[in-house]
Parts: structure tokens; C-alpha cells; sequence
């Protein structure tokens, strides 16, 4: 029984989608559609179909960067819900150092630029890390705000000093071709910055896991007291976290530019960073589950126009999908097992085991 | 006439037995003080009273007539109001607002205006000098408290029970909190003061029961006391020398603390030129009543509390300038805190983990920056043999332990880091008598090795136990050093209440 519950608990949040597309179906059918059919054309776009899941890929990237940029601070403890800021700003001095730097030796340039979205993303979370750590200001709200301001900080630039002259719209020039990031699923947009994101997933699992880094990042998340006792520099520490997630959110930011749109446009990114709160969420922030929750979700986005042609169910559906995915999923991980009921069966079981023990140790 | 009779109430959780046959008689419109150490029972007895628990048996009798109560709405309608430690307030909303927050009234709108005038008057007759427009966090700690309060009597109540009401404030604040308590006293009210400060107990109280292991073991007017009595009581009995105690011979002084000044969490000075010496070989006990500084000092010691002023020494070296980390490794100290799930463990990490916690970037738990999991599996399972820790496996969460367990893994990280220098606060708290020995055993053996060790507590016996010398705190400063055999009850009492400590 316990067994049961306990798989119940671990998988809560699979549940939770599940319900949500149910819940989700009867806004199909009262859109006068077939739920089965229009899911199934959704999935089968993103999923199965070349072109609908080259699609999936190019919004895969972001979402995957974005949301291994929360799940990150959140096993240190902080909650970083800039991701979208700091997509921007990375995307900021990618752009900038794809455009103002001498060319040279292609493949170094293209790491350079990498590099300059990573710092951009680390160096606007970092502001928000260390005012939580040394000033005792709330990083969830630094971190809100500084979106506002990464967004229009590119809009500014995109729009002034580093807008393309007679452009109708506000974006910058062309970066090298030299820089474009590989594709890898011809010809649809999908480049290398999901493979780079996947691979990133794995490495920061391993990190968290079995390095000693990984293991002050997580120690201040769980119990910051003990991690001074353990003469970890908690405050340092706090600064470093959230730095490294902003720059995954800023390499998400820069793999936009140098994949996907090779300017900066004002305005580029639908709300990435935001998307990838959800999804460190859905993967109870453990990175190898990041690109889990990530696909499920750049599918939902990219698979929207296929079911909208197929079943004439609007594409707006999604959006409110979307949201009952959000709610259910914030729901389901607000269950817990009451103190009491959970405490009761562990008190239960350690006081067997204590009369256990000596028991075991007289046979052995 | 008595206003509360309790009688013979005892509870137990578990094998614990909490209160134990415990009778106090109440008279109307007194002050009551009911003295203990912490885990006396005092909170426990206050719970039954505010009637979240209920007595295993005997009964509480108000004005004569017996009292069944099976929730603290029940308690309010009989007039018992409580004012917790930690305050209830919505600190958003105005004092009228709190004040009439969860009163009945179904869906009828409320009349605010008529609420604040009545508030306003109540405050007036008790002295309170409460604007009831203003909102509770523009208060002060102090105005808080007298809004709790204010709670309590608008909804009619004339017992008060007070829960270490001086512990949140402000030490300036604690005089005028008194003075409210007198006027309260004036208007009829029954004030039940629960507290381990004796201070306040000479200063405000009518009668004292003093509480100690789940038992009264005295019940007195305040009048025919003084606070030296009180502590003895509190301590309760009078020294039996422990013949389990190694001899040994102190070798030179290894630690050496001088003129310490800090504060504490809420930024009031906690030690005040507080000065001591340790030496090898040798187990100094410091004790006295709760949260005299205890705490701050193990704190300071061991890096995690900065000091304002002062020098502590290790082996002839300032270790001012050190971290928590190299105070570990460069001056040798192993610190066992007071705090063992929220310092001591991290409780979501498996045991092995645990034993590692304090040495976790350097060899042997992980080199190159990469955990060596192996290596903690092999001491994980080394140390839980030697130090016989009881747990299903090392890869358990150390959260699923329990208490004397828990004491054992940290008491083994520490004791295998080979301190000069064991730092040790209420090592012996909440275990049972079997774990209680195995950490004695254990000190005896670290002293017979030639480390010095620092043993904190506030459980007087457990120090006497072990103790070479004993230095007794009062407010941040140590105020007498006796020897085991000098240390009467009645002496260790003065010292305590902080009585200075010229006569012998």
C-alpha cells in the first residue's frame, strides 16, 4: 500500500498533465471539436511529423536552457524566475560580440560568442544573487524586475545604436554566416543549440551529483545553517548559483541568435523564460528530467498550428492548455504528505526498527 | 479563592513522561509564575490548560467546577486566553482588525468604528497606550505583545497565560511589560507567567511553582523567596559525585578566550567580556539558566558568530582571522552544536553523507573536486559499527534517526577529525539514559587522550557528571568557576541568579 501511494506521489506530476489534457479536451469539445483527434494531430505534428518536429527542436533549445536556469538556483535555494531577462541580455552580448569583433577563425569565434550569451545571462543573475545574499533582498522579485529591464534594454539597442539602417522594424544586421550555428535536421531550423542544451542537461546532473561543487550548491539549498558548519562560504555560494543559471538562460538566449534568427530582434523571445519555470517545476528541478519536461513543452507549443489545421480547433486552445498545465501542475506539487500521516508511518517504522536492531545484532 | 486548581494532571507521549502527577493551586487575580528549565513540562502543562492537549488524568478545575475542554475555542469561552511565544498578529492589518480577527459574526458586516472605540476604551482601562488605527508592523516587539494581550481580554478573558512573554523583547522593553502585568493584576486578572528567567519572577510574581522533569518540586510565595532558593530548586538536587569520572592530569592551556563581546541574533549583546581557560586534557563544563549567552559562545568559538571584541587563542594562536573550515583543520576544533537538525545535519542527505559533511573538499571523502562515494561508503560503514549508530542503512536519510543517533553521527565526524579542541553544546539533550552514557563514556576517553573539552549544557547533572571544573554564566559572563566538590546546589543557585559570587 505504501508502495502504491509512494508511486502515486513520485509520478504526481505526469498525473497532472494527464488531468490537465482532460480537463483541456472539454474546452475542445466545447470548441466543437474531437478531443482524441485534435490531441492526436497536436502530438503527432510536434512529435512525428520531419518538419512539425524540426519545429518542436528550434523551441526545444530556449526551453530546455530556460528551464535548466531555474531548476539550477532552485536545488541552491533561490528561485529564479529572470530567465526571461536573461535570455535577452545573453542574447545582447552574443549579438554584440558576433557583430563588433573582428572576424576570425570561425569555430573560436562561434565559441566566443557562445561564451558572451553565457556571461550576459550569468552577469544579470548575478545582480539578483548577490543583493539576495548580501542584502537580504527578495531574489524572486530582482529577478522578475530585471526582465522588465533586460527586455528593454534590447529593444533599445535593437531599436538605436545597433539597428540596421532603413530597417522597417527594430533588429540589428546580420551577424557573419560564418557564426550560424550547425542545423541539424535539414532543411528546418533545428541547430545544435538542443544537442548543446541536452548534453549541458547531463553534465549539471553529473555536477550536482558528484562534484564537490554540486554538492556546496545543493547543501545551501537544503540547509543553509549546516552548509556554514560545514564551512561552505554561503553567501559566495548564493552569488555562483545563480550566476550559473543565468548563464544557461543567457546561452539559450545566444543559441537564438546564432540558430534561429542571426539578428537581434527587439521582442524576440514568446516568453522562453517563463516557459522554463514550468518546466524546472514539472522536473522537480533534477536537470536529467529538464529535457523531459522541456520536449513535452516546446511540443505543446509547436504541435498548436497542426491541430489547428487539422482540426480547426483555434491555436489559442493551447495557450489555455498551456495554463491548465501550469495550474495542475503547481497544484500537484502542493501535495504533500500531511506531516501526520506521513510522520505517523515513519514514526511507526523507526520505532520497529529500533526494537529490531538489537534483535538482528544478538543473531548476527 | 482559587481561581485555576490543577490536579494531579499527568500526560506522557510515548514513554515520555511530560508531566508527571502535577498539582497547582491558582489564586484569582494573582500572578503566578511557573519557573523551569526548558523541558520542564511548564509548555506542556499550559498546552492542557489552553486545552490543545488533553491530561492522561486529573482534571482542571475553574472556580470549583470541572473543566472539559477539547479545543483552545473552548478555553477562550471559559475566559482562559493564551499568548504565545511566537505572536499571531497579521502584521498588515490595524491592532483592530487583529483584535477582531475570528471573532464571530457569521456574514453580518463588522462595525469597525464601534470595535475601535471599544478597543481603544479597553486599552485606556489597562493601561495600554495602543492606537488602535495603527498597524501592527509599525509596532514595536513590546506594543506587539500588549496587542496579544489586548486580543485576549476583548474576547473576555480573564486568565491569562503567557508563554516566556520576555523572550521576543527588546531588554528595554521588559521593564514596562512587567508594569502592564501589575495593572493587569489590579484590574482581577489571573495572570499565569511561564518563564525561566528568575529575575522576573522576584520582580512581578505573587506566588512561583517551580517545575522540573514533569514535577512540582516546590510551590512558594514570591515574598518568602529569593532567587538563590529558586535556582537550588530549579536544580534541583544536591551533588552526588559521579565515581564513573576519569582522573587525569591537565596538561598546558589550549584554548583561551579573553574579554569576548558578541551579540546575539536579535543584535542584543549576548556574551560581555566573557573570559576563560581550557586546557588539554581537561573537560570545563559551563552551565547556568538558558540563554545567558550559552549558544553565542559555542558559536564564536567554533566561527560561525563573529565577535565584536575580545581574542580567543588555540594552542597560543589568535584564531580571530579564521573561517569556520580552517578553524576545523588549522586550530582543531570539532564543534558539536546545539542545534543538531538544523546545524549539526543536513537531514535530507543519507548518513554517509553526514559523516562527510565537514570535510567534503578535500581527501579522502573527494579528490579533484569529484565525491569519492566508495570511500564514504566504507566510512559510513566503519563508524556506524564503532559508534554503534542504530539505522536501517547508510544510504538512509539521517532525518529518519532518531535523536540519540542523529548525536552519534555527529559526534563521530567530530571525534574522527582528531580536535585538540571539542567544543560540545547539550550533548545530551532529549537522548535516552543509554545514549547519555555512551557520550559521557566517550568524553572520558577524548580527556584521556589529552583533548580539551568545552562541554555546554544546561542539564546541570549531566555537567556535574563530567565536568573537571564547572563555570557557572549569567548574563553573558561567567560569574564563578568551582571545582566539582564545592559545587552545592546552593552555590551553583547564586551563581546562577547571577548573586556575585565574593562569599564562599
Amino acid at each position: 500500500m505504501v508502495r502504491v501511494v509512494q508511486f502515486l506521489f513520485v509520478t504526481k506530476t505526469i498525473w497532472a498533465v494527464v488531468l490537465a489534457l482532460l480537463v483541456g479536451s472539454i474546452l475542445m469539445l466545447s470548441a466543437g471539436a474531437n478531443p482524441l483527434y485534435a490531441y492526436a494531430s497536436l502530438f503527432g505534428g510536434a512529435f512525428f511529423d520531419y518538419y512539425g518536429f524540426g519545429a518542436t527542436l528550434v523551441k526545444f533549445s530556449p526551453i530546455l536552457l530556460a528551464g535548466l536556469a531555474v531548476a539550477i538556483p532552485l536545488r541552491g535555494g533561490l528561485f529564479n524566475v529572470g530567465a526571461e531577462g536573461q535570455i535577452y541580455m545573453g542574447a545582447l552580448f552574443c549579438a554584440v560580440a558576433a557583430l563588433y569583433l573582428p572576424e576570425f577563425y570561425w569555430p573560436l569565434h562561434l565559441l566566443v560568442c557562445a561564451l558572451a550569451g553565457a556571461l550576459g545571462g550569468a552577469f544579470w543573475a548575478a545582480i539578483a544573487g548577490y543583493l539576495k545574499a548580501y542584502r537580504g533582498i527578495n531574489e524572486v522579485i530582482v529577478t522578475l524586475l530585471l526582465n522588465y529591464v533586460g527586455i528593454n534594454i534590447v529593444s533599445y539597442a535593437a531599436g538605436g545604436p545597433m539597428m540596421e539602417e532603413g530597417a522597417p522594424y527594430p533588429y540589428s544586421p546580420e551577424i557573419p554566416s560564418s557564426l550560424f550555428l550547425p542545423h541539424i535536421m535539414l532543411p528546418t531550423d533545428a541547430h545544435a543549440g538542443a544537442l548543446v542544451g541536452v548534453l549541458l542537461a547531463v553534465i549539471l546532473a553529473f555536477v550536482l551529483k558528484y562534484t564537490t561543487f554540486g554538492f556546496a550548491l545543493t547543501t545551501v539549498g537544503s540547509n543553509p545553517q549546516a552548509a556554514k558548519y560545514a564551512g561552505i562560504h554561503v553567501q559566495r555560494q548564493m552569488v555562483v548559483t545563480m550566476a550559473l543559471g543565468g548563464a544557461l538562460a543567457g546561452l539559450g538566449g545566444a543559441f537564438e541568435i546564432l540558430g534561429v534568427k542571426y539578428r537581434l530582434f527587439h521582442m524576440f523571445s514568446p516568453g522562453y523564460g517563463f516557459d522554463g519555470i514550468v518546466v524546472a517545476f514539472m522536473a522537480g528541478a533534477n536537470p536529467i528530467l529538464v529535457p523531459i519536461a522541456a520536449l513535452f513543452f516546446s511540443g505543446l507549443r509547436s504541435g498548436a498550428q497542426f491541430m489547428q489545421r487539422a482540426s480547426g480547433v483555434d491555436s489559442t486552445v493551447i495557450d489555455a492548455i498551456q495554463g491548465l498545465v501550469v495550474i495542475f501542475v503547481a497544484a500537484s506539487l502542493a501535495i504533500r504528505f500531511g506531516e501526520s500521516r506521513w510522520g505517523k508511518l515513519l514514526a511507526q517504522r523507526r520505532a520497529l526498527d529500533d526494537q529490531l536492531t538489537p534483535v538482528e545484532k544478538k543473531n548476527a | 479563592m482559587d481561581h485555576i486548581v490543577i490536579d494531579r494532571i499527568t500526560k506522557s507521549f510515548g514513554a515520555f513522561r511530560a508531566l508527571d502527577d502535577v498539582s497547582i493551586r491558582i489564586a484569582k487575580g494573582a500572578i503566578h509564575a511557573i519557573l523551569g528549565e526548558n523541558g520542564a513540562g511548564k509548555t506542556t502543562l499550559m498546552n492542557i490548560l489552553y486545552g490543545l492537549y488533553k491530561p492522561d488524568e486529573g482534571q482542571i478545575l475553574l472556580n470549583g467546577r470541572p473543566l472539559r475542554m477539547s479545543s483552545p475555542a473552548d478555553a477562550i469561552s471559559h475566559g482562559i486566553g493564551m499568548i504565545h511565544q511566537h505572536f499571531m498578529l497579521v502584521n498588515s492589518l490595524t491592532v483592530t482588525e487583529n483584535v477582531v480577527l475570528g471573532l464571530e459574526g457569521g456574514l453580518r458586516g463588522v462595525d469597525f468604528a464601534a470595535h475601535e472605540k471599544r478597543i481603544r476604551e479597553l486599552a485606556k482601562s489597562v493601561g495600554f497606550d495602543i492606537e488602535p488605527a495603527a498597524e501592527v508592523w509599525t509596532l514595536p516587539m513590546g506594543m506587539r505583545q500588549r496587542v496579544e494581550i489586548l486580543k485576549a481580554l476583548y474576547r473576555k478573558a480573564d486568565v491569562l497565560i503567557l508563554d516566556e512573554p520576555t523572550s521576543v523583547l527588546a531588554p528595554s522593553e521588559i521593564g514596562s511589560f512587567l508594569e502592564s502585568l501589575k495593572t493587569l493584576r489590579a484590574k482581577n486578572h489571573t495572570i499565569l507567567f511561564i518563564t525561566h528567567k528568575l529575575e522576573e519572577v522576584m520582580h512581578v510574581a505573587d506566588r512561583v511553582t517551580v517545575m522540573r522533569h514533569g514535577r512540582v518540586t516546590d510551590e512558594v510565595d514570591a515574598a518568602e523567596t529569593t532567587p538563590r532558593e529558586l535556582a537550588q530548586r530549579m536544580v534541583g538536587r544536591d551533588v552526588i559525585m559521579n565515581l564513573k569520572r576519569v582522573k587525569s592530569a591537565p596538561g598546558e592551556v589550549i584554548l583561551k578566550a579573553e574579554k569576548l563581546v558578541a551579540t546575539d541574533d536579535r543584535g542584543v549583546r549576548a556574551l560581555d567580556a566573557l573570559s576563560f581557560e581550557l586546557r588539554a586534557g581537561e573537560v570545563f563544563g559551563i552551565t547556568g539558566v538558558d540563554g545567558n549567552g550559552q549558544r553565542e559562545l559555542s558559536e564564536v568559538i567554533a566561527g560561525l558568530r563573529p565577535l565584536d571584541s575580545g581574542q580567543i587563542m588555540a594552542s597560543g594562536h589568535d584564531i580571530g582571522p579564521l573561517d569556520v573550515k580552517r578553524r576545523k583543520d588549522e586550530a582543531g576544533i570539532g564543534f558539536v552544536p546545539e542545534d543538531r537538525q538544523h546545524t549539526g545535519l543536513v537531514l535530507d542527505y543519507p548518513v554517509a553523507t553526514n559523516f562527510i559533511l565537514r570535510d567534503y573538499d578535500r581527501q579522502p571523502a573527494s579528490r579533484h573536486g569529484l565525491l569519492d562515494f566508495k570511500y564514504m561508503a566504507r566510512n559510513a560503514a566503519d563508524l556506524v559499527k564503532r559508534y554503534d549508530v542504530r539505522l536501517r542503512s547508510p544510504q538512509q536519510p539521517v532525518r529518519f534517526l532518531s535523536g540519540g543517533n542523529q548525536q552519534k553521527v555527529i559526534l563521530a565526524r567530530e571525534i574522527e577529525a582528531k580536535p585538540k579542541i571539542l567544543v560540545i553544546m547539550q550533548a545530551c539533550k532529549g537522548l535516552d539514559v543509554g545514549a547519555i552514557e555512551f557520550v559521557q563514556n566517550t568524553i572520558f576517553e577524548l580527556k584521556a587522550s589529552g583533548v580539551g573539552v568545552l562541554y555546554i549544557s544546561t542539564e546541570l547533572e549531566h555537567v556535574l557528571d563530567i565536568a573537571d571544573r564547572i563555570g557557572v554564566m549569567y548574563r553573558g559572563r561567567i560569574t564563578g568557576t568551582l571545582l566539582p566538590h564545592e559545587a552545592t546546589s546552593e552555590r551553583l543557585g547564586e551563581l546562577m541568579a547571577g548573586v556575585a559570587s565574593e562569599v564562599v
